[in-house]
């Protein structure tokens, strides 16, 4: 029991437990009505290939939204060891996670001035 | 309050010391950067362009102001001394070669600014597309600018840029080294791909340079992980003495790992074989950001090998100074001899930008404090004269686009004496003739590198030489062209005429500037020399 690494390995077991045994379920429960929607390949926002029709492109606005996420989301991987540590970190801390919080709502206030944000 | 400490944290927090007044430039010009994004949200469109520009400018300015004052504040900043181990665990070194490289940076950034900041009598900076999509002069052009496109983003761009590139020579550690290196890179990519004519091969340059700078910064990635396993620490100092306390276990990562950072560090500054991306870049890029970019990224990354060489890996330097000496060689082989065979202004400038990376790489294989002098006085008399250089070659124009095919500068200097004489004495700088300050900067370089080098270093200076000599050719041959060369399709046809703008005060400054202190400099180098030279010890 003194093997840091055992509930490591438990964990892995688990999670490979859990997805195949979701798939499998699936697999044996779910009904299966197969219609052309079902059989594409499955990618939000967007046409998952380029069409012809339209000079093979696709729109850009899903792409800034992608990233406008990205920012906020990278800016939260930030802030969780930061709630960690806050009892130790103190006073000092707490402004340079404001000033980082700060820094990424201008680029927030430049999107949405610059009509970022409009979908139309 | 009893606070228990999460497992693998550290009871006691130890607050790292920061002293604000060395970070002075580092705070200014970042803050200015998020105070452009703002403005450029808020402030109405038609005052933009003169407010960003302003504003980068007095930013860049007050922040040099702030390099003098923390020149008096010198040496580690924002980290901790470790009691336990006595390790000295810092992110930022405010040291002599460091304040030397801001400054450089932000005087050639303001010239950079002045010549990004031409209109030439349109609306926009003359030299970046309001819509990437749309040829110049276009309805469509017309109509993107009208719905909100704007090129005023350069200037907060040029902003980021800067404050990478002015915390790059000042990271002590290698996260700190990369993330420098990425805030300078992003915006670079982008402001490659913004040229308003030739806009596919400005932003075929940009899609080059982004993936190009992303599998080098990959390089530096795994260099930097490979060094952390050989000694525990991202620290160049702690790097430098796990190697002088060695040997450990980890050993056979020390040379792969000093490798990999090289790599990604020469590829910033073009040193061959990592040069591929230049002539396309420097061609495909809008020209005032060309210059800012041969001026400003060569001399931010030779800080940061500087370092690199001098602080963090200066121990085993024995590993890896024969692969720098030959990368040195080659670069300086290659780059003088394909620029001879150059027929683009540009591309040949970048071909000479390749060359002269390889006369400061000598500079820095001298391994002493005069070689640190050198390569400091080297990069900015460089600078100065690039900027200048490319800041022309924006000028010169048939039918509105750059001409810069060799064959249209034919016969310039006889209809335009002042700017072709300007150019011509830029190129002699390049080419290290008495009187200007290449000249002054090559001695520089090769008397220290013939001083400690020992018998490399006495290879590397007449191969040096020789290269100079090579180099003179191709810079000659500009000016013979200029003087002697007949104009192009001389048939009086007024209207397809290689013609010299006239640019506004801004751009005429900066090119004044540039080409002034290229003589001053030749003539009176010692001013600049004693500073480099006083400038020339790094704290560790």
């Amino acid at each position: 029991m003194n093997e840091p690494y055992v509930p490591v390995l438990f964990m892995l077991g688990l999670g490979f437990v859990f997805a195949a045994g979701s798939v499998g379920t699936s697999l044996v429960v779910g009904p299966k009505r197969y219609n052309r929607a079902k059989l594409e390949a499955y990618e939000c926002g967007i046409q998952p290939s380029p069409q012809a029709s339209g000079g093979g492109r696709v729109p850009i606005k899903y792409y800034l939204t992608a990233m406008l996420f990205i920012i906020f989301d990278v800016e939260s991987i930030f802030l969780y060891p930061f709630a960690v540590a806050f009892n130790q970190l103190g006073l000092f801390a707490l402004i340079e996670m404001v000033l980082f919080v700060l820094t990424v709502f201008v680029a927030y206030a430049y999107v949405w001035r610059r009509g970022g944000l409009d979908w139309a | 309050m009893t606070s228990v400490a999460p497992q693998g944290l550290p009871a006691v927090f130890q607050q790292s010391t920061i002293d604000y007044l060395a970070i002075l430039p580092l705070l200014i010009v970042f803050g200015v950067a998020i105070v452009g994004v703002l403005v450029e949200a808020f402030v109405p469109r038609d005052r933009r362009h003169m407010v960003q520009a302003g504003l980068a400018v007095v930013g860049l300015l007050a922040a040099f102001v702030a390099v003098i004052v923390a020149a008096k504040h010198q040496g580690l900043t924002m980290g901790i001394t470790d009691g336990a181990s006595d390790r000295r665990l810092f992110a930022l070194a405010i040291d002599g070669p460091a304040l030397f490289m801001q400054g450089t940076i932000l005087l050639l950034g303001v010239l950079g600014v002045l010549t990004m900041a031409e209109r030439l009598g349109g609306v926009g900076p003359d030299a970046f597309t309001p819509s990437g999509a749309s040829t110049p002069g276009s309805p469509f052009e017309t109509n993107a600018s009208r719905a909100g496109a704007l090129t005023s983003e350069v200037f907060p761009l040029t902003m980021f840029a800067i404050f990478g590139m002015i915390l790059f020579p000042t990271t002590n550690d290698l996260i700190g080294m990369f993330v420098a290196l990425e805030v300078l890179s992003l915006p670079l990519y982008i402001l490659s791909g913004l040229a308003r004519r030739r806009r596919l091969l400005s932003q075929e340059a940009s899609l080059k340079y982004f993936l190009l700078g992303a599998f080098s910064s990959a390089f530096f990635l795994f260099g930097s992980a490979l060094l952390y396993g050989y000694s525990g620490s991202f620290v160049l100092g702690d790097i430098s003495k796990a190697i002088s306390t060695g040997p450990i276990e980890m050993n056979g990562l020390l040379v792969p790992g000093a490798f990999l950072v090289f790599v990604g560090l020469l590829f910033k500054v073009a040193a061959v074989p990592f040069h591929a991306w230049t002539p396309d870049v420097y061609q495909g890029a809008p020209t005032p950001v060309t210059g800012f970019m041969a001026a400003c990224t060569k001399a931010a990354a030779f800080g940061a090998i500087l370092r690199l060489a001098y602080v963090g890996l200066d121990t085993g330097r024995w590993e890896w100074t024969n692969a720098l000496v030959v990368i040195a060689l080659l670069t300086m082989v290659v780059g003088s001899v394909l620029s001879v065979t150059q027929t683009d202004m540009k591309r040949l400038l970048a071909y000479s930008s390749i060359a002269h990376a390889g006369f400061v790489l000598v500079g820095v294989l001298a391994f002493d404090s005069k070689g640190v002098g050198a390569v400091l006085f080297y990069v900015a008399t460089y600078g100065f004269a690039i900027i200048a250089a490319f800041a022309i070659i924006s000028l010169v124009r048939q039918n509105g686009g750059e001409a810069t095919h060799l064959s249209q500068w034919a016969g310039l200097g006889k209809r335009y004496p002042l700017v072709a004489g300007a150019f011509a004495f830029l190129m002699l700088a390049f080419a290290g003739i008495p009187a200007t300050s290449g000249f002054m900067a090559k001695f520089a370089v090769f008397s220290a590198a013939v001083g400690t080098g020992g018998a490399t270093g006495t290879v590397l200076v007449v191969v040096g030489v020789l290269c100079s000599a090579i180099t003179v050719f191709v810079y000659a041959r500009v000016i013979v062209l200029m003087y002697f060369g007949d104009p192009p399709g001389d048939t009086g046809d007024a209207a397809n005429a290689v013609e010299v703008v006239v640019p506004s005060v801004t751009t005429t400054f900066s090119i004044a500037i540039g080409t002034v202190i290229t003589l001053a400099l030749g003539v009176v180098p010692s001013a600049l020399l004693d500073l480099a030279d006083r400038a020339s010890q790094f704290v560790r």
